[in-house]
Formats: structure tokens, C-alpha cells, sequence
């Protein structure tokens, strides 16, 4: 191996978590290293219980360490206080959930604009950045509908086109197409691979399915807490 | 704009569930409101007495009445301007539930005294004239749909006999805190049939009314009064007519707490019921709450979400509420009839209705909130399954 003159976007060094139940803890993630480069689409793969969305949700920074450091883009976000957390979020992370986590009550625009609330931008700019995104993922017409009035996977795009929407370097995903059919799925996946190619998004996604894997350019292997071994795709 | 719409999006989300609770609002503030008038109505008589008049009854009790021949002793007291009298009448027209306070007064001294009864020149005249006249207030005149020249008969219950009144002349109040559901006849009229019929108690007077020059010396005059009629046998007593009105205010005191006490108690309900709505709807939204956080907004604005929601559905409730007691305390006057002298929605207790409401919905938005802001946000994402 030959050292990398670029320093990963993700650095991941001695991470444990364990998740107290009743008076013992129980470890998730043991002593676990790894990096991520910039523009890579990595899926974690493992069996049901070992540990992958939690390492997501410890990269995306939704959930604290028990131990070790998570420098991303050379911050260390297992040292930043949950105020500082939550902006490194808004700035940093995009978001895409197995069952979208869209606001019922909002329109596909409307949705794509929320975090946007969290900028100094003014709402015609908002909204204006919500339709450009919303163009990216195929929807422009239908800005103006509601989730329930959309298909799994067009709400999946929504949901993406949110992620999207304040350009962060960094999108993890937590089985994105674990509630969609494999035509729908592939077309997500599709997308997911056109954001890394061409728009150099670095995307980490959890996934269970080995089709769906073969979409991400590098597997890692969850067992049981650990890295087991990693395949360059 | 895009919060308000997102806000009053989430309120309506459950139609049935928020259409209830505002039911329940707009029903508590009523309730609240109207209960309030009725204690405020009830305070309406004192309010409207006049600090100049004093009001000189039997020592012993009002149903003990005092010889007529007070009048010139009470007038020649220091002090006293201007003397009338009047004896409850208490008769029945037509049917009991048609009660309305009646006088027999002395006419000229007694509207002397009330300016505040205001009456057309040429009426008063004839009032004065027609020893079988009545005087009656706007109000009691529009309840039963008199005319001046109506025969009015009065079945007596202290005068026993039917009595039949001319109606001479109607009154109007001088502000809306004057009763405008009084009738008054002629002392003498009556007393002239008692003399024939019942000679004993002829010559009797109900209550002195004494107007005084100087508010500030009523205490004095009053004892003045009394001490003129002390160890005789008919003892006095003396006060203002204020406070001659709170005596029979005093006497129901306790309902008029528990008035209060009840119509506190509803607001108590209906925030308890508000926060259990809005309890469940937080409950509901958990994972929407968490997913908010995860893209970057802070507790503060789940915490903005949840309170704008609860103040923008219990402020709805408050503005209807108040919208619905105006026409509701209308018909509860008409209903009462000429129970309460004034029954008025007061600007004072409208401002209680929604400030009523809008501590519902801020006390209804805390348990949640503050739930809300301190969720974790992977617990709260796994509620999602
Ligand atoms: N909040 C928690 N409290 C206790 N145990 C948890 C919690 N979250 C996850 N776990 C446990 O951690 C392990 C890994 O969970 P997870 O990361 O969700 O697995 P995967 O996504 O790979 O299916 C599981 O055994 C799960 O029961
Ligand atoms: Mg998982």
C-alpha cells in the first residue's frame, strides 16, 4: 500500500460503542478503524445485529462514541457538544432513510427546502434551490405534491433531492432501498451512483443486499462489531 | 410564512381530533365567560348605588318596618339634604316566574333622589298625578310588551287584594349599570287601602332613603340617624346603599365563590384535556421530531413547532369562544329575564377569555415540549418501523 498524499474525508480510529441494558453494557462496535476518501460510494454490509446503522448514525453524527475518534473532513465530531453537532450536520450531512422521513405535511418542494430554513438564504432562494434539486432527481413535476400522493420511490428521490439540497460533502444512506421493489431500488441506486460519478458526492450506505452492494464502488463487511475484511469493487 | 404554514398545516392534520378539542376550547371559554358575567351582574346593583344616598331601615330586620313619622325626624338630622321612602311591594303579575322587584314609594322625593331614572317630562306629570300610576324601566317595559296607558295587575302577597296599576310613564337608565327592570307605585295609594283594610298596618315605611350633602361623612350622618332613634322602639340602622346592596350580595358570597371556583376549575379541565391532545399528536410525530434534529435544527425548533401549534389551535379556540358568548350571554339576559339588573359581556372579562386561552394552550405545549427537545434522535428514528 502506498500512502495517500490526500487525507481521507473520513477517519475512523479505535471506535467502540456499546449501548448500556440493565446494569451491563453491551458492545456494538469493537476498537473499529477505517477511512473513507473523498467521492467514494462505500456500502456496509453485514447480518441483521451487527452493528451498521450504528456506525452510520456514529458518522453522520446522530449518536456518540463510547470510545475513539470520528475525524470528518479533519474535525473530530465525537468532541463537539450537541449544539455545535447539530450545525456540523446542517452543513456537512445529507440524510436518506429506509421510509424517506418526509414531512406529511409538506410538498415534495417543500420538503427538499426544509433544511434550507437552517441558512441565512432568503425563501424565493430556497425555493428556487429546492426546484434546481428537485430537477436533478426527475421531479420537477411533481414539486407541488404531497408524500402520500407519491410512490415509494419517487418520495425516496425527495428524500434524496432534501439530502441534496445544502450540498454536503457527505451522504449516508440506511438501507435506501430496503422498502422499495428492485426496479424502484435499482432506479435509487442509479441515482445514488450518478451523485458520487457526477457530482463527487462521498456516499456511505448500509445495505443488506448483495445486488444492492454491487452499486457501491468498495463493500465493507460488519460481523459482529468488527471490520471483517473490505472488497474493492 | 413557510413556518405559519407548516403550523397550521400539523394543527389540522387530525381534523376530528382538533375539531374536538376546539369544541371542548370554545365551550370551556364560554363557559368561562358567561359564569364570569354572572358574578359581575350579580356585583351590578352595588356598583351602580350612589355614595350620597344612605339607606335607614329597621334595626332588627328588613321585614320589620318603621313608623312614617321618621321622615321629618331623619330630615332635620345634620347633613341629611333630601328624605324618601318605599316598601317592597312584592306582588305577582300573572305568574311567579314573571318575578320583577316592585316599590311603593313616595313619587316626587323618591325620583328626586334617582336621577338616574330618567323620564320624559310630560310622563313624570303624569305619574305623580295618577295615584294609581306606575312607573316601569325600559327593560321590564320591552319584557312584557307595555305601553304607557296598560292596565298592569299585580296580585299582592304582603297587600293581599288584586292591584291594578295604570302604566304612566317607562324610565330609562341614565348608564348601563342602572336597573332597568324596576316598577314603582304610589306609597300612598297603598296606604290609603291599608288604612281602610288592615289600620294597623298602615303608615309603615320599608326603608328611609336619606340623601346626604357630603359622601365623606355617611359614617357620621348614619350614626347621627341611629343615635336620634336609639332606645326607642323601633331602632334603626343606617349605611350607605352601597353597602346596603352588598348585604344581600354578602348572603350569597358563597355561591359567588363557588361561581368562580367552577368556572376556574373548567379551564383546569380543559387544559388537561389540550395537553393530553397535544400529549398523543408529539407522541405521534416522534420520528418527524427526530428527524428534524438529525438534519441540523435545533431543540428549540421542535420546541417552536409543538408551542405554536398548541397557541395556535387554543387561540382559535379562545376567538371563537368569545365570539360565542356574545350572542349566548344575550339570550342567558333575555332567559334570566329580569333576574340581574344588567347582564353584560364586560372588555374585562372578554380579555380573561383569551388569556384564558392562551395559558391552555402555553400549559398544554410544556409536558410535550419539553419531552420533544430532549428525544434522542436514534430512538426516535427507529420509531419510524
Ligand atoms: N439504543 C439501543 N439500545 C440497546 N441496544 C441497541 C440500541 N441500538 C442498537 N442496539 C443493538 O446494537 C446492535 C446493532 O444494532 P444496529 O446497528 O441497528 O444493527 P444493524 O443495523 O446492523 O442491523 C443490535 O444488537 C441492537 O440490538
Ligand atoms: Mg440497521
Amino acid at each position: 500500500m502506498s500512502t495517500d498524499p490526500v487525507p481521507p474525508l473520513i477517519r475512523i480510529r479505535g471506535l467502540s460503542k456499546g449501548y448500556r441494558r440493565g446494569g451491563q453494557v453491551i458492545p456494538v462496535l469493537l476498537d473499529l478503524d477505517m477511512d473513507v476518501a473523498t467521492g467514494e460510494f462505500v456500502a456496509l454490509m453485514g447480518p441483521s445485529g451487527s452493528g451498521k446503522s450504528t456506525l452510520l448514525n456514529l458518522i453522520a453524527g446522530i449518536d456518540k462514541p463510547s470510545a475513539g475518534t470520528i475525524e470528518i473532513g479533519g474535525v473530530d465530531i465525537a468532541e463537539l457538544s450537541e449544539g455545535e453537532l447539530a450545525d456540523w450536520r446542517a452543513a456537512n450531512v445529507g440524510f436518506v432513510f429506509q421510509f424517506y422521513n418526509l414531512l406529511p405535511v409538506l410538498s415534495a418542494q417543500d420538503n427538499v427546502a426544509l433544511p434550507l430554513l437552517l441558512t441565512s438564504l432568503s425563501s424565493r432562494e430556497r425555493a428556487e434551490r429546492a426546484r434546481v434539486v428537485l430537477r436533478l432527481v426527475g421531479l420537477s413535476d411533481r414539486a407541488d405534491h404531497m408524500p402520500n400522493e407519491l410512490s415509494g420511490g419517487q418520495q425516496q428521490r425527495v428524500a434524496i433531492a432534501r439530502a441534496l439540497v445544502s450540498d454536503p460533502l457527505l451522504i449516508v444512506a440506511d438501507e435506501p432501498t430496503g422498502d422499495l421493489d428492485r426496479v424502484t431500488g435499482e432506479e435509487i441506486l442509479g441515482l445514488l451512483e450518478r451523485l458520487v460519478v457526477e457530482m463527487g458526492k462521498t456516499i456511505v450506505m448500509v445495505t443488506h443486499d448483495p445486488k444492492a452492494a454491487a452499486h457501491a464502488r468498495r463493500l465493507v463487511h460488519l460481523e459482529k462489531g468488527v471490520l471483517v475484511d473490505e472488497v474493492g469493487a | 410564512m413557510f413556518l405559519l404554514r407548516l403550523l397550521l398545516k400539523n394543527a389540522f392534520r387530525h381534523q376530528l381530533r382538533t375539531g374536538l378539542t376546539l369544541i371542548g376550547l370554545v365551550v370551556a371559554i364560554c363557559a368561562f365567560g358567561l359564569l364570569r358575567t354572572i358574578v359581575d351582574a350579580w356585583y351590578a346593583g352595588v356598583e351602580a348605588s350612589s355614595s350620597t344616598r344612605l339607606v335607614t331601615r329597621s334595626s332588627i330586620s328588613l321585614t320589620f318596618q318603621l313608623p312614617l313619622n321618621y321622615a321629618q325626624r331623619i330630615r332635620a338630622v345634620e347633613g341629611v339634604r333630601a328624605i324618601s321612602w318605599a316598601n317592597w311591594f312584592g306582588g305577582v303579575y300573572i305568574t311567579e316566574r314573571n318575578f320583577f322587584p316592585q316599590f311603593a314609594i313616595d313619587p316626587a322625593s323618591y325620583l328626586a333622589l334617582y336621577p338616574e331614572y330618567v323620564i320624559a317630562d310630560a310622563d313624570r306629570l303624569a305619574f305623580l298625578r295618577d295615584r294609581q300610576g306606575a312607573v316601569v324601566g325600559r327593560g321590564l317595559a320591552s319584557k312584557f310588551g307595555w305601553q304607557v296607558g296598560d292596565p298592569i295587575p299585580l296580585r299582592g302577597t304582603i297587600y293581599p287584594g288584586t292591584w291594578t296599576f295604570t302604566l304612566r310613564a317607562i324610565y330609562d337608565g341614565a348608564d348601563a349599570k342602572t336597573d332597568e327592570n324596576q316598577m314603582f307605585v304610589h306609597w300612598a295609594f297603598i296606604n290609603e287601602s291599608l288604612r281602610q283594610t288592615a289600620r294597623q298596618r298602615a303608615d309603615a315605611v320599608g326603608v328611609y332613603i336619606v340623601g346626604i350633602d357630603e359622601p365623606n361623612n355617611a359614617a357620621l350622618i348614619s350614626q347621627r340617624i341611629d343615635t336620634l332613634f336609639a332606645n326607642s322602639l323601633a331602632e334603626t340602622l343606617s349605611e350607605t346603599e352601597k353597602a346596603f346592596q352588598l348585604s344581600f350580595v354578602s348572603m350569597s358570597e358563597a355561591i359567588l365563590v363557588a361561581i368562580q371556583a367552577v368556572s376556574l376549575i373548567i379551564i383546569v379541565i380543559i387544559m388537561a384535556v389540550m395537553a393530553n391532545t397535544m400529549t398523543m399528536t408529539a407522541r405521534e410525530r416522534l420520528a418527524e421530531y427526530a428527524t428534524l434534529k438529525a438534519l441540523g435544527f435545533p431543540p428549540g425548533f421542535v420546541v417552536g413547532l409543538l408551542y405554536g401549534e398548541s397557541l395556535l389551535i387554543a387561540g382559535l379556540g379562545g376567538v371563537l369562544g368569545v365570539a360565542a358568548t356574545l350572542p349566548l350571554s344575550a339570550a342567558f339576559a333575555q332567559a334570566t329575564g329580569t333576574l340581574f339588573p344588567v347582564f353584560q359581556l364586560s372588555a374585562l372579562t372578554m380579555g380573561l377569555q383569551l388569556l384564558a386561552a392562551a395559558i391552555v394552550g402555553l400549559v398544554a405545549a410544556a409536558w410535550p415540549a419539553w419531552r420533544m427537545s430532549r428525544i434522542d434522535i436514534v430512538d426516535g428514528l427507529r420509531h419510524v418501523a
